[in-house]
């Protein structure tokens, strides 16, 4: 039996544990405040909170109940807006109301929620992160102007009502009357969460489930399958030897979040907002996003420039493979039945070095890559010492680009080397023609991505009419 | 004034069909459409749906009691395909089950066989073959034959514009229950609650009374809920008559996005003359709409395209001709502007591709040829209190447009990878329905007698505010506060043979007939009022909640007031039909006065194109906008707002793809991308045009829903500037939307000037 907390009360269910989310909370317990917009986590109506333990401490996260198994929510509490609800407006429902922020209001809960994980979670509740967090919800009446105007005000008027003083917000925010005060019981409710039966050791392994929810939620409502403990790996990435080590589960917010990471590619924020929205990096994992083996997959293209290698086990004993020797065709992996990736490794760059990655997609946020590509270029004042350059969409696989990449170290950075690697790499790729963009385009595309690698890195050393 | 449910909404407390708590024994349809885009139906296999669990029955053609046609306009649409099959996705068959899941399990387990015809995707090819929806029509003033010879300058071209999924967040549904005596209740999701009806009846054999609609509000409707609702209403109406049980049918996403019409496509030909100094003297054009496999309102649409031709340009001499194409794709439907930017974007590529030979900005010609007082346009109306010019010169002094386009020039000489571009896109709508019957409305309004006031009428309330607006008429008739009024669901037992809401009129119709509805009140009041205080009517007013004689407050107040007038036996209920004056229109001569007024407006927009990866970012847009008075400016504004970018989405990014066999690529959300809060204008301002009432508007107001949209248009013409400030040589077709793959490969086709 499953158990978890719903907004005040303790859930106690037999339901198939591949069952979404947003079903259960409609279906079920009748809370309809969470709405059913496209059940792909692309328009971010379902939008809710779910809580769980971060060290002594309960972290919420807004995600898209449309793609979250409930199997997943064990000893977790989901909160919907009702959960949210007091008897008076929060400051930031009644910025909505006072900014016209909502229109015909299918999406407003959505956004409420969203912007709830934002107060709950952003240290000096600075403007942009509340328009990331946002990044998953679709509005189609408001065209988000009021939307804007609506969270300059909410942040204005949460300022006046509570201190910044991140590690006690949830209490300031009781306090001030801007969340129930339900929440204060809920930690000690929450530890006496258990589960009473082990958890299932067989099936489809489900981590985030954003693509798997996507793609095959109507199966996996009857199917059979098992759950990866996020709790356990929370936080694994480390730097051993020189190489950074990340947990399987680590999910792309972790990632994002980890001074580690920001350290070894310190634009490392700008890329990941490029990916998927915030609530999907909540949930998407790194592994995932692997044997997922979208030939598109962004983190990825990321990991094949880093030269990361996959570590596998099956019953105690592990192996490790090349990222780039990981994929054997479309959708075909080197891997074992019973086989799972542990972590994912990759050496840490040292010397003078440059990391980018580049993504055109029809929408800039949220959307799948036509073609996404990332370069680690280790240089010597302008000479090259090795390159990695990978990209995605423009092959079967995630693809490294050998040729272009063997050819560029050892070279000078100018002008006709880069347009010596633009032609390489545009002859050893094989894109196709489909809904993302012609075999013509991704071609073309991905030649000015390669130049915007250069043109982003090293700007001082090429002419500015070297593009197209 | 707050938009009236607002404070639900951020509650997650307001409900949409889906959220009704259906009565216990209430079962679940889905639907199963067509496989092939043309075809007969050879054999259809039941057996493994009817046998699945949860399953109670599955109905077909064969099974509608009555007439199986939901067409409005002209009667070709059938509400289960028999025989034929003209599109993916066309509704053939409804399976009823326990479960929603079941019943779409079960769906997928019906087996059809089709006989496979040739498939038309394109409305040019279905012109060749005759395949029109209703005959073509031509609108003319002038004589354009003749005009050519008196031009110094005359462009030629092609521009095509893409379709538009509405995406309305709350998909089509309904909750069909059957009532005692045969007849159904309906909770549906439409801009057109009597369309339903008048439909539900007709294909159950019933009298309209028996079929009640209520429409609480639409989670966003924008068109695709004014004839479209109507096919999933009479299936769930179908189901829960046949079962004699509650049915609810609410589409999922893709469903939704397969099956249903989105905007027109259009593909359009265009000849423009000019003098040397850029004043417009022949326009020719002549558009090929993408209709899809059935009528629906294209008729209508089409002749909307034809009255905005020429968008706000006076030109002397016209000819347009337009065809409605019959095609093998889900039958288009209503999308905000009807018809009318699909014109707009010919008339403004013609003045673009006119600007490019004569080498002056676009601005200079759409400046000489805006509308004056006194114009005729090319069917027989005549300009009154034409406002084009006001929005114009207040766009260019009060953003100082001079300015902005030389910082636009400067970054562009400073900048190689990074191009700006700038457009301006004058608008001018007319306001009515075209259809001259449509414009009628009625109201019925109660007040109890604790002086609380219940008002409904035929607007149905979908994001715009219509019920805000409604609450502010009747609360300024009354001389009460906002607070005592509610405005009920629109139900078709209450206020009967609406107009559906659309045609950015709801506030305009059902504003006045709900200022009569008041009146007639007011006026019995104010009578019983006088014998009760024993003073002159005339010298009676209300206001504040008071009843005031000779402007002095008297002690009785409107609560008062009406428990007294009740009890005096004074009816306190008034019911009010209202149909706009003076319009009218001869389809015989294609002239007439067909609207009551026009919106105009002005938008200044700067677009910055990044040339290396073709990716785009809408800058800023300045807007000038005339909305007379406005009943609500904070629901007004955010209109506009979000017109604006339904309009850029429209020509900067949305791309209804089909394949050649009518297969709708991008059906989901994951393929078929909107703004988001990223894309939106970085920099935007809108200002209204002050000192504009509107003396024939609703308390000097003017329409507000579709105007803004095409504000959008000038998006796709700044970008156009950016991409040849990049490189100058060579060609950009006017095809509509831009996407970045569609930018990068027209740039890199470009040269640069030597």
């Amino acid at each position: 039996m499953l158990i978890f907390l719903l907004n005040q009360q303790k859930i106690e269910t037999d339901q198939h544990p591949g069952t979404v989310l947003l079903d259960f909370i409609r279906n079920d317990n009748r809370l309809f405040g969470t709405k059913e917009g496209c059940r792909e986590g692309d328009c971010g109506a379902c939008t809710v909170l779910t809580g769980r333990y971060d060290g002594d401490k309960v972290v919420y996260r807004a995600v898209n109940s449309c793609l979250l198994p409930i199997g997943s929510l064990q000893g977790k509490h989901v909160v919907t807006l009702e959960g949210l609800n007091g008897i008076e407006n929060t400051v930031l429902q009644d910025a909505f109301v006072y900014e016209h922020a909502s229109q015909c209001g299918f999406c407003t809960p959505g956004f409420i929620v969203s912007l709830t994980d934002f107060l709950l979670n952003n240290a000096d509740l600075k403007f942009q992160e509340a328009i990331d967090s946002i990044s998953g919800n679709i509005c189609r009446c408001t065209g988000y102007a009021s939307i804007r105007r609506a969270i300059d005000r909410f942040i204005l008027d949460v300022k006046n009502k509570i201190d910044l003083q991140p590690e006690l917000r949830i209490q300031q925010l009781i306090s001030a009357g801007q969340l129930p005060a339900y929440f204060a019981e809920i930690p000690v409710r929450m530890a006496e969460l258990v589960a009473d039966t082990s958890p299932v050791k067989n099936g489809k392994i489900i981590a985030g489930g954003t693509d798997l929810f996507v793609q095959q939620a109507d199966a996996l409502r009857s199917a059979s399958v098992q759950f990866v403990d996020d709790a356990a790996v929370h936080h694994q990435i480390r730097v051993e030897n020189n190489e950074c080590i990340i947990a399987a589960a680590t999910t792309m917010e972790d990632m994002r979040r980890s001074p580690i990471f920001q350290k070894i590619i310190p634009d490392f924020d700008k890329f990941a907002k490029l990916i998927a929205s915030k609530p999907i990096r909540e949930r998407a994992t790194l592994a995932g996003n692997i044997v997922n083996a979208s030939p598109i997959a962004d983190f990825t293209i990321i990991l094949l420039a880093l030269d990361a290698t996959v570590e596998l086990e099956k019953n105690g004993s592990g192996r490790h493979v090349a990222l780039h020797d990981f994929y054997l065709g479309y959708k075909q992996l080197d891997l074992q039945p019973d086989e799972k990736i542990a972590s994912i490794r990759f050496p840490v760059p040292h010397g003078d070095y440059a990391f980018n990655f580049e993504k055109v997609s029809r929408r800039t946020h949220l959307d799948i890559a036509s073609v996404n590509t990332a370069a680690l270029i280790a240089y010597e004042n302008s000479t090259i010492q090795s390159a990695r350059l990978s990209a995605g969409g423009v092959a079967p696989v995630p693809f490294l680009l050998r040729e272009s990449s063997a050819f560029l170290t050892g070279n000078e950075i100018n002008d006709a080397v880069v347009q010596q690697a633009i032609d390489i790499a545009a002859a050893e790729i094989s894109p196709i023609s489909d809904v993302r963009g012609s075999a013509d385009y991704k071609r073309t595309l991905l030649c000015q991505l390669i130049f915007a690698h250069f043109h982003e890195k090293f700007p001082q050393v090429l002419s500015e009419e070297a593009s197209l | 004034m707050k938009n009236y449910d607002t404070n639900l909404h951020v509650r997650g407390e307001s409900r949409f069909v889906d959220d009704f708590p259906a009565p216990d024994n209430t079962l679940h349809a889905a639907v199963k459409g067509s496989a092939v885009a043309h075809g007969t139906i050879k054999s259809i296999h039941l057996e493994n749906a009817e046998n699945y669990p949860g399953v109670r029955r599955i109905l077909l053609a064969k099974d509608v009691p009555g007439e199986n046609q939901i067409g409005s306009i002209i009667q070709d649409e059938q509400l289960l395909a028999a025989v034929e099959v003209h599109f993916i996705g066309q509704p053939i068959a409804i399976v009823v089950a326990e479960t929603p899941e079941q019943a779409r399990e079960a769906v997928a387990l019906i087996a059809i066989e089709y006989e496979e015809k040739p498939v038309v995707t394109d409305p040019r090819v279905a012109a060749e073959k005759g395949q029109l929806i209703a005959p073509a029509r031509t609108f003319s003033c002038g004589d354009t034959d003749a005009a050519w010879e008196k031009c110094d300058v005359i462009v030629s071209g092609t521009a095509a514009s893409g379709g538009q999924e509405h995406l309305y967040l709350e998909t089509q549904g309904c909750l069909a229950m059957p009532k005692e005596d045969g007849g159904l209740k309906l909770i549906s999701s439409t801009q057109g609650p009597t369309a339903v009806q008048r439909i539900v009846a007709r294909v159950l054999g019933l009298p309209m009374h028996k079929i009640e609609v209520d429409v609480l509000r639409l989670g966003g409707g924008f068109g695709g809920k004014e004839d479209q609702a109507t096919a999933w209403a009479t299936m769930a109406a179908l189901a829960a008559y046949c079962m004699q049980q509650p049915v609810k049918l609410v589409l999922r996403r893709h469903e939704d996005m397969v099956m249903t019409g989105k905007r027109h496509p259009y593909s359009s030909d265009f000849k423009i003359g000019l003098d040397k100094a850029g004043k417009i003297l022949a326009y020719e054009a002549t558009y090929y709409q993408n209709a899809g496999a059935a009528a629906d309102l294209s008729t209508a649409i089409l002749e909307r395209t034809l009255f905005h031709s020429t968008n706000s340009y006076f030109i002397p001499n016209v000819k347009a001709t337009a065809l409605s194409c019959r095609t093998n794709l889900p039958p288009n439907t209503a999308f905000r502007g009807f018809g009318g930017p699909q014109a707009m974007f010919v008339i403004e590529s013609a003045i673009a591709a006119a600007a490019e030979k004569m080498g002056v900005t676009p601005a200079t010609i759409q400046d000489k040829n805006l509308w004056q007082d006194g114009d005729e346009t090319p069917y027989g109306q005549i300009i009154q209190e034409s406002r084009i010019k006001s929005c114009w010169h207040e766009t260019v002094e009060r953003y100082d447009i001079e300015k902005l386009q030389q910082n636009v020039r400067r970054f562009n000489e400073r900048n190689q990878e990074v191009k700006k571009g700038f457009a301006m896109m004058p608008v001018t709508f007319g306001i009515s329905f075209t259809n001259t019957a449509l414009n009628q409305a009625g109201a019925l309004v109660h007040v109890y007698n604790d002086g609380s006031v219940g008002v409904s009428t035929g607007a149905v309330e979908m994001g715009q505010g219509v019920n805000a607006k409604l609450q502010q008429v009747a609360a300024r008739v009354l001389g009460i506060d906002a607070r005592r009024i509610r405005v009920d669901s629109t139900n078709t037992g209450r206020v009967a043979n609406t107009s559906p809401t659309a045609a950015s009129s709801g506030s305009d119709l059902n504003g006045h007939a709900t200022r009569l509805a008041c009146e007639q009140i007011l006026e019995r009041l104010q009578c019983f009022a006088s014998r009760l205080l024993d003073v002159e009517r005339s010298k009676i007013s209300f206001h504040d909640d008071k009843i005031w004689v000779d402007e002095k407050p008297q002690s009785l107040q409107w609560q008062e007031l009406t428990d007294k007038a009740y009890w005096a036996r004074v009816s306190l209920s008034a019911q009010a039909h209202y149909a706009t004056p003076n319009i009218h229109f001869d389809k015989s001569k294609e002239k007439g006065h067909p609207f009551a007024y026009y919106a105009y407006g002005v938008a200044a927009t700067v677009v910055r194109l990044d040339c290396i990866r073709g990716t785009y970012i809408v800058e800023s847009v300045d807007i000038v906008h005339d909305l007379g008075s406005s009943l609500s400016p904070k629901v007004d504004l955010g209109q506009i707002e979000g017109a604006l970018m339904q309009g850029i989405g429209w020509l900067m990014m949305e791309d209804v793809v089909f394949s050649e066999e009518g297969r709708l690529l991008a059906s989901t959300l994951s393929t078929y991308k909107i703004p988001d809060i990223y894309f939106a204008p970085e920099d935007l301002r809108v200002h209204i045009l002050e000192n504009a009432a509107h003396p024939a508007g609703l308390f000097h107001s003017k329409a507000i829903g579709e105007p803004p949209f095409m504000y959008g248009i000038g998006a796709w013409f700044a970008l156009r500037e950016a991409m040849k400030a990049y490189r100058s040589n060579g060609e950009i077709p006017f095809i509509a939307p831009f996407t970045p793959e569609r930018v990068l490969m027209a740039i890199s086709r470009l040269t640069k000037d030597e």
